[in-house]
């Protein structure tokens, strides 16, 4: 066991569990943070991913001790201290359908929208290609980013929110 | 107590003629679904005793409170088909409600609120008179209250937005100021209160967003695998990867030592495989711990009789059967061999699928504290509640009346969580745990110990007149069954979805008709999977039409419409809907009227299943090296005069669509020495974001027909639609699944 200091969504938490726990356990168990998912434990299917740095990361192949310095920003964090625009986009179109995989879905097309702001349906399906929805909400997603994407180049820069 | 008389529920004959089928069929969980909302038609009006004084509360769905609020209970189970918005919906609508102020709660398992199983697209149309006319019951008290109040004759009010306006003078009570008064009155007839007309619905019809995105985008704990309570405990289950293989003996004494572990036992369980299982329980203080200390579990098992079930063995079986006389005639109409001494010409084709997993993204899991008065309560995400009480008493003895079961939303069911075979688990760890205990499957536990989807193989002879017509039809089915003993005696039961019935389309449409079953004896548990039978018997079918339209010569749809319309009378299957909706769905792809280049091509499809009439036309790229694109799928729907929720009802299409069209591509497992291969998305892919279909056009036609469900009749067709267009555009003809199993490439 050790002691591994992590930010998460702008908040300090000191856990005390073993180094190889992967992170996506210790959002879950220890800290309770459940919005990040487990659904298969290998990395293929993307409901667990969150943002180390701003950067997509599948959180149950990464070690609690590999975290380092890097902020993490889970779905939690997404839409603070507003909801973010794929929140909002996945609410007005009605996306999720059992709702299991969106918390990774939106994880990943927030990365994309915050490097690409006007991506392309090719965009959407490289950002999110590690993501798999058992549902088959796909159309909903692609249009959901693009409905993001409108919403947040209405949205003054002042008032954008932080992902 | 007033309850609905069981006549509150239309007679439909199309229901009982499907009730007929379905028996006929005797597919154990299918018959059980569809019988029992019907023989006990719903509680219904019930008033529960839990009301406060001045609180309204005409039935178990409905509660108004002095303040106005309008809560409404979801009793039927969540798994993402859309159900706590759309019975809400119904109840909110002749409730006449505003949407935005009603509070939507889920119901645990309870005998007030009558049958809350979510299976075989039943939730709607068990459940939508009976809601209308609960929701109706309370506008009318509503309504009688306000009248009262105001000494005004009844008729001079109206209901409107949770308010009662009294149209001569204008004058309003919300529906919060008049609960306690209408709380006084009696409850009136169901039967006889007035049901809005559909000109006047403000709410169904409608796009409605469900209930629970703003939580699922805020990653709110929802589902089954986030509940966490006080001094809760992890587990896991370790079970024979041969099914119904038993422990002979474990390393629980090193297991037990290992970090974070609190305990570690044998579960002798039973012999039932969808029931418990026998199995390895490992208690932790994290699921981490608990899954780091599985990988040093070593179990001794007794393998069992299962150990030699492999897939090429059964195969080889199938084909060895292909002309000889089936088990199990299933229907033998006219004189088969006159038929096909008589035709023209004769078709051969044997059709294969495999079996295949739920692989439902959220793994099994499920929550259970015993306590020590010897009562259990549950948290599970569970498509069938009541199977997991009635299991946990049968295996555990714990009286029915000591569990208490909620129901928490589902991260997806297609049929998976109509076992309750993990509810037993978590019953049966908990028993010997003084805590609450969360059990956590891996993706390879459900992956590996699923209720599975049967494989199968169809042989297929037919006999075509000079014309083309098929006039003699021979089909062996050769399916997979459990045996099951009792009072001595086995029998082998072909797994759920592994019957086929005798009135499947075509059969009844041929003069000579032959279609016979034999099961395979093997230990894969099964289990009913989204459409069980149709997922698969509609691709085989509507492929097989399609090659014989073409060896004919003939246009595809003309030909089904021939052969549809031979018998325009067929019990339980209205020839006159589907043949309309082949007309409309071939009317918005234009069918026949678009010149396609090779490489490019339409097919279409139709099956009926589940009350639900779904016709489809696929149309299909295939690069030359064969990479399939589905460009287009349209997709036409009748389940009668209602769409409840719009947004809902596309979302189900979509989604079947590409489900459909995921299993098609690339799903399937093997079966070696008893135990499943595939473990994982690695070797069990799911359809991805760019596999999806181009575009997805969904028309739904309203018709004068019993309102009904949608989360299953559109996958069927789907797979045949897009293997049509494959071969119109390529020559190409599956008659494999998935299609990993034959080369597309056509030049």
């Amino acid at each position: 066991m050790g002691i591994f200091t992590l930010v998460i969504n702008g908040a300090r938490h000191d856990v005390d569990v073993a180094p190889e726990t992967p992170l996506l356990w210790v959002l879950r168990d220890t800290l309770g943070l459940v919005g990040t998912k487990f659904g298969c434990g290998i990395g293929e299917c993307g409901a667990c991913i969150v943002h180390l740095d701003d950067v997509p990361a599948k959180s149950c192949r990464t070690t609690v001790a590999s975290v380092g310095k890097r902020r993490v920003t889970t779905i939690e964090g997404l839409g603070q201290p507003t909801r973010h625009p794929l929140q909002q986009a996945w609410v007005e179109l009605d996306v999720p359908q059992c709702g299991f995989c969106q918390p990774g879905q939106l994880m990943s097309a927030a990365a994309l929208l915050r490097e690409n702001p006007q991506p392309t349906d090719k965009d959407i399906e490289e950002a999110l290609a590690g993501n798999l929805c058992r549902c088959g909400t796909y159309p909903r997603i692609v249009a959901g980013v693009h409905r993001a994407a409108e919403i947040a180049a209405a949205t003054p820069a002042g008032k954008k929110e932080r992902t | 107590m007033n309850t609905l008389p069981s006549h509150a529920v239309p007679a439909d004959p199309n229901r009982r003629a499907f009730l007929r089928t379905a028996t006929l069929a005797g597919g154990g969980l299918l018959l059980g679904c569809y019988l029992a909302p019907l023989a006990s038609a719903a509680p219904i009006v019930d008033v529960p005793q839990r009301r406060k004084p001045d609180e309204f509360v005409p039935n178990a769905f409905i509660r108004i409170a002095a303040t106005g609020v309008v809560t409404l209970v979801s009793k039927q189970p969540e798994t993402g088909q859309g159900i706590k918005t759309a019975l809400p919906m119904v109840l909110a609508e002749e409730l006449e409600v505003d949407w935005r102020d009603v509070v939507i709660v889920q119901g645990d398992l309870d005998p007030v609120y009558g049958r809350q199983i979510a299976g075989g697209s039943t939730s709607t149309p068990v459940n939508y008179e009976n809601f209308r006319r609960l929701g109706a019951t309370a506008r009318t008290m509503l309504l009688q209250a306000a009248a009262e109040i105001w000494q005004v004759a009844e008729g001079e009010c109206v209901a409107t937005l949770g308010t009662i306006v009294h149209r001569p003078s204008g004058r309003t009570l919300g529906y919060g100021a008049l609960a306690s008064k209408a709380a006084e009155r009696p409850v009136p007839d169901a039967t006889k209160v007035v049901l809005k007309t559909a000109k006047d619905f403000a709410l169904m019809g409608r796009r409605i967003g469900g209930v629970d995105n703003a939580a699922i985008v805020a990653g709110e704990a929802l589902f089954g695998i986030d509940v966490r309570l006080p001094g809760m405990r992890y587990a896991v289950y370790e079970k024979c990867p041969v099914f119904g293989g038993t422990v002979v003996s474990a390393n629980l004494d090193l297991v037990r030592a290992l970090p974070g572990v609190l305990d570690a036992f044998i579960i002798a369980g039973t012999d039932d495989l969808t029931g418990l299982m026998p199995g390895v329980a490992i208690v932790a203080e994290s699921t981490w711990a608990a899954f780091s200390a599985r990988k040093q579990l070593r179990v001794v098992w007794d393998e069992g009789k299962y150990a030699n079930d492999d897939w090429r063995g059964f195969i080889a079986q199938a084909e060895a059967l292909a002309d000889a006389p089936g088990a199990t005639r299933l229907r033998d109409d006219g004189d088969i061999a006159a038929g096909m001494a008589a035709a023209a010409r004769t078709v051969e084709a044997s059709y294969r699928y495999p079996f295949i997993a739920h692989a439902c993204l959220e793994p099994q899991n499920c929550t259970a504290w015993f306590k020590p008065d010897g009562s259990l309560e549950i948290w599970a995400p569970t498509q069938n509640p009541a199977a997991g009480q009635t299991l946990v008493t049968a295996v555990l003895g714990i009286p029915k009346e000591k569990i208490t079961l909620h129901l928490i939303r589902s991260g997806g069911g297609f049929g998976r969580r109509l076992s309750a075979d993990y509810i037993a688990e978590a019953a049966a760890i908990a028993q010997r745990v003084s805590a609450p205990v969360k059990l956590t499957w891996s993706r390879e536990d459900d992956m590996r110990h699923d209720h599975y989807r049967p494989g199968g193989f169809h042989f297929l002879r037919v006999g075509l007149d000079a014309k083309g017509r098929v006039v003699a039809w021979r089909d062996h089915f050769v399916t997979f069954a459990n045996a099951r003993t009792r009072n001595g005696k086995t029998e082998l039961r072909p797994g759920s979805g592994g019957h086929l019935s005798p009135d499947e389309f075509p059969g009844r449409w041929i003069d000579h008709c032959r279609m016979e079953e034999t099961a395979l004896d093997c230990g894969i548990p099964m289990g009913p999977w989204r459409a069980p039978g149709a997922n698969a018997f509609a691709w085989v079918f509507q492929s097989f039409i399609d090659e014989l339209a073409h060896a004919a010569g003939q246009d595809p749809l003309a030909y089904s419409l021939a052969l549809l319309n031979r018998r325009p009378n067929a019990t339980g299957y209205d020839v006159g809907r589907m043949t309309r909706l082949l007309a409309h769905v071939a009317d918005k792809a234009a069918w026949g009227k678009k010149k396609f280049p090779r490489g490019q091509g339409a097919g279409i499809a139709f099956h009926y299943c589940h009350r639900g009439y779904v016709a489809q036309v696929a149309e299909v790229s295939v690069a030359p090296h064969g990479a399939l694109k589905v460009d287009r799928v349209v997709v036409a729907v009748d389940i009668g005069a209602q769409i409840i929720n719009l947004s809902g009802a596309e979302a189900q299409v979509e989604g079947s669509v590409i489900d459909g069209l995921s299993v098609l591509a690339q799903q399937e497992l093997d079966i070696r020495q008893g135990r499943i291969v595939q473990g994982n998305f690695g070797d069990y892919p799911l359809a991805g974001i760019a596999d999806r279909p181009t575009a997805i056009e969904i028309h739904f036609l309203q018709t004068d027909n019993p309102v009904t469900g949608l989360g299953e009749p559109v996958l069927p067709p789907l797979a045949p639609a897009v293997c049509n267009a494959i071969f119109a555009a390529t020559g190409v003809r599956i008659r494999q699944l998935p299609l990993t199993q034959t080369s597309l490439r056509w030049a």
